[in-house]
């Protein structure tokens, strides 16, 4: 609760005088029973108290601090900007602190599904309006005039009928006396006032610290005595030691110790994979010492698993009914009396998040207490993953959070800082850093789910469906925490599945079973892509059987512009989000469409070989449709020379960000496209490195992203944007092949499919 | 055994196995983690320096073939009038995403603008198409090289 937080632990974790120090506020209890969304649903939910965000010292310098993980997506500059903004805090005078994790104190931390700007705006508003409130009423009270007089603006308190000033600095101490305003009595600014909310003018605060190599990474710290480890893991997920000999690792120069780390059968969780660690004086000497290991492995149950076999199992599942996601209307009946039938199966492969920083963590025990350094998305499950597993009291762990080098996902799970963790305890407290090589992150991750979609559709006389049928078909991320249902769970159905926004009479949705074989775990944007892929390329296969304009076909299927309470298409996630504030608005959806063809020029005619692609998805509760241009050449090479995109998230913060997290997000959507793919043989991922798990590179990276924002009020609701951008590009990459060749890519990645001895995608 | 290095202008002493890559040396034995490990076989850029002005991936470099070179790190761009003129033109049109693979990305550009002051998109393809952005800063990267050369 905000009541214990600590005035020495706060005044010690600053050590600065003249902080502002404020009473708690309570958190307006919901009524028992009553469902909860957005920040209230999230474990901790939210904390708007300046006491846990904003500090300033004596000097003026204002400390806040960014309780969400930065991992590129700019939230350490945006989120602090906003409590800025409402401060009135000159933006000059702002540093940035990380925060441990700690729920307790700053709300949820759990830096994933594209949440933190969505559910710590309105917090953090009122985080520094609050602190705002209370510099005015010291600057009031310290020259005997009315609250009414006096405005805070730019890092200095007004008397406006006297024009006198005082500095924020001189005025920390006197306000840090005051109780916090009641949350209701807040005036927040109104959005014209705005100083740097909405305007994207102001520079990454790391971004000095990170073109100069100076900004610190999870891989990064350098402690006192550090040790350095690598650790063998079973090849196999499930597998485990059956013997080994280090003898010949702990001759190789540096190697310091060799340990055997217990793993944890499947389903796994969080926990390390175990495995035979080596511990040296240096990263290099525990790769050599590793590479020195001699280890019998005993596979288990996951020794078969064979990503060609496996697919053939996917498919012949989705050829049969399954488990009803959504039922409307009667399929058999409409697709028996169509005039045409049209179907089609979509694969997506793994793939791995390969953030360019792999894992890492640091970890150091000292007389009870474990204190690690890690880049996590992650924070609070870390310390509790740390605590359980040292079998330490939960306030003797402390985690820092570091930059991240990417996380994509792959961060949110801390297996990595455990085995740290576990590592210090077998050296006895000695801090021990453990670096995952390249190797260990491509051949034993949480991977991105593998699936066959299935689409029949029953079109009438005029190309117009009137059956829709998709099995989606892929095991479970919630297959890493509990037995294995084999299906889709509520969040991923509800991730472009069954939420399906298409006005189709005789609508069905089958989720058949599918078994994990491997650890599944989220990967930007998740089951969306998948989902998205298979309708968004059906939809331009129907247009083509029909004989119509995709776009316009699109158009038609999503019908007039409506709000659907998600609640009624089978859809009870909804991003953890209110049906009421958060319907699916096809509105916003066709209108996005409309911008991105509008500004990509759809319908203008390209030379042969060239085409145009539209595809359209709502994820994270937010809009996006793509234009891809591609150029195939006689070789089957593509080329994107040209991506459109229209993004509708709602207002946008920090506008500047939100582009770039597009741009980004199109040259993985067309990495994923084109390139990346993870398969496993005898239960083993068969990629090791960058040369065989290939990602996009600059030289086939999309040429020019165009980035088309739809203007919002800042009363609407805000929208997810680290991840939404990324479903679209692929069917959009793969209906302007279409439209360059006349081939239809049914089976993801692209590679080499356009060759010209290469057969049909399917 | 024990080995020097000219890193950055100053002379460095420490004991390292010969074949230890350039990247470990920086790394864990002189602490400049500004170089940054990505995948340990010269395949994604990011662990790039200069060693007498040559781009090259630390990784795979053992340290003693680079003794009596002169090694430059992303720590002394901002002391070199390129290097400067990148890191410049990286925060001004707001390249980083997450950063890790930046440190390599201007080092990359910075080789390559030395050698070629007006690069065209090609010769941009060329030599970075081996430094992988994961966050797909691409655009940028491309934009802010030109940048920098002033066009």
């Amino acid at each position: 609760m905000i009541q214990n937080v600590s005035r020495r632990a706060f005044l010690g974790a600053m050590g600065a005088a003249g902080l502002i120090l404020v009473v708690g506020c309570e958190r307006r209890a919901s009524a028992a029973g009553e469902p909860k969304y957005g920040a209230d649903s999230m474990p901790h939910g939210w904390v708007d108290n300046p006491l846990a965000f904003v500090a300033i010292g004596a000097d003026g310098t204002v400390t806040i601090t960014c309780h969400r993980s930065e991992m590129g997506q700019g939230v350490r500059t945006s989120l602090p900007m906003v409590l800025a903004d409402e401060l009135e805090a000159d933006w000059r005078r702002v540093r940035v602190r990380q925060a441990t994790g700690d729920e307790e104190r700053f709300g949820n931390q759990d830096t994933d599904g594209s949440r933190s700007m969505r559910h710590f705006f309105a917090p953090m508003r009122r985080c520094g309006a609050a602190a705002r409130n209370m510099l005015e009423q010291a600057a009031a009270a310290s020259w005997g005039v009315p609250l009414g007089e006096v405005e805070a603006v730019n890092h200095e308190v007004i008397h406006r009928p006297t024009k006198r000033r005082i500095g924020y600095g001189e005025l920390a101490a006197a306000a840090s006396r005051l109780p916090v305003p009641a949350r209701d009595a807040l005036r927040l600014k109104n959005p014209s006032q705005f100083r740097y909310i909405g305007k994207g003018e102001i520079g990454l605060v790391d971004g000095p610290d990170i073109v100069t190599g100076r900004a610190q990474y999870g891989i990064d710290p350098v402690l006192e005595g550090m040790m350095f480890a690598v650790v063998a893991r079973p090849p196999v997920y499930g597998g485990k030691v059956a013997s080994y000999d280090a003898a010949a690792a702990l001759k190789v120069p540096g190697v310091v110790q060799v340990v055997e780390i217990p793993g944890t059968p499947p389903p796994s969780e969080f926990q390390p994979l175990g495995g035979i660690a080596v511990i040296a004086r240096n990263t290099w000497a525990a790769i050599q010492g590793r590479q020195a290991l001699k280890i019998t492995w005993q596979d288990g149950p996951n020794a078969a698993y064979d990503s060609t076999a496996y697919r053939a199992t996917l498919e012949q599942a989705a050829r049969a009914p399954g488990e009803v996601v959504r039922n409307q209307g009667d399929v058999a009946a409409a697709m028996s009396s169509a005039a045409r039938r049209v179907e089609a199966e979509y694969y997506i492969p793994h793939m791995a998040q390969a953030p360019m920083e792999p894992p890492a963590a640091t970890a150091r025990i000292v007389d009870g207490r474990c204190e690690v350094w890690t880049a996590t998305q992650a924070p609070q499950a870390t310390r509790d993953r740390v605590s359980k597993r040292l079998g330490l009291p939960f306030d003797r762990v402390t985690v820092n959070v570091t930059l991240l080098g990417g996380g994509f996902g792959r961060k949110s799970k801390p297996d990595y800082v455990v085995e740290a963790a576990l590592l210090s305890r077998a050296m006895n407290g000695a801090p021990v850093k453990v670096t995952w090589t390249r190797e260990d992150d491509v051949q034993h991750g949480y991977y991105h789910t593998v699936s066959v979609e299935r689409l029949e559709a029953g079109l009438d006389a005029a190309g117009k469906p009137v059956a829709w049928l998709h099995r989606s078909v892929a095991p479970s991320i919630a297959s890493i925490f509990g037995p294995d249902s084999q299906h889709e769970a509520p969040f991923e159905r509800g991730m472009g599945l069954a939420n399906v926004p298409f006005l189709i009479p005789n609508l069905r949705v089958e989720n058949p079973a599918a078994q994990a074989h491997t650890r599944i775990g989220w990967y930007r944007s998740v089951s969306n892509i998948p989902h998205a892929f298979a309708i968004q390329s059906f939809v331009a296969e129907l247009a083509a059987a029909a004989g119509r304009d995709p776009k316009d076909y699109l158009l038609e299927l999503l019908g007039p512009a409506r709000r659907i309470d998600p609640r009624t298409i089978s859809d009870s996630w909804n991003y953890t989000e209110s049906p009421v504030l958060y319907p699916l608005d096809t509105g916003r959806l066709r209108r996005v469409i409309e911008t991105a063809a509008q500004q990509a020029g759809w319908g203008r005619k390209l030379p042969a070989g060239q085409g145009l692609g539209i595809a359209a998805h709502y994820s994270f509760v937010t809009y996006v449709a793509a234009v891809v241009e591609v150029v195939v050449n006689g070789k089957g090479e593509i080329a994107i020379p040209r991506i459109d995109v229209a993004l509708d998230c709602g207002p946008q913060v920090n506008p500047d960000r939100v582009r770039s997290q597009i741009e980004g997000a199109c040259v993985m959507g067309a990495g994923n496209a084109l390139v990346s793919e993870i398969t496993f043989k005898a239960g083993r991922v068969e990629q090791s490195n960058f040369h065989d798990y290939q990602v996009a590179r600059i030289n086939v990276a999309p040429r020019d992203i165009r980035v088309h924002l739809i203007a919002s009020s800042f009363d609407a609701p805000l929208g997810g944007v680290g991840e939404p951008g990324v479903p679209p590009i692929a069917p959009a990459l793969c209906n302007a092949i279409f439209a360059a060749t006349g081939k239809r890519i049914r089976r993801l990645p692209i590679r080499d499919q356009l060759a010209a001895s290469s057969g049909s995608g399917a | 055994m024990s080995m020097q290095l000219e890193v950055n202008g100053k002379v460095l002493t420490f004991d390292a196995q010969p074949d230890m890559p350039l990247l470990w040396v920086l790394r864990d034995l002189l602490r400049m983690t500004g170089t940054k490990f990505g995948c340990g076989m010269a395949l994604c850029g990011a662990c790039t320096v200069h060693v007498d002005g040559q781009p090259v991936r630390a990784c795979i470099t053992q340290v003693s073939s680079v003794a009596g070179k002169k090694i430059t790190t992303i720590e002394a761009m901002a002391s070199d009038s390129v290097g400067k003129r990148v890191q410049a033109a990286w925060l001004e049109l707001g390249v980083p995403q997450c950063g890790y693979c930046q440190p390599g990305q201007i080092m990359s550009a910075a080789a390559l603008l030395k050698h070629n002051p007006q690069p065209k998109d090609a010769d941009i393809d060329q030599a970075m198409s081996g430094n992988i952005c994961r966050c797909g800063t691409y655009p940028r990267i491309r934009a802010a090289i030109k940048r920098a050369a002033g066009g």
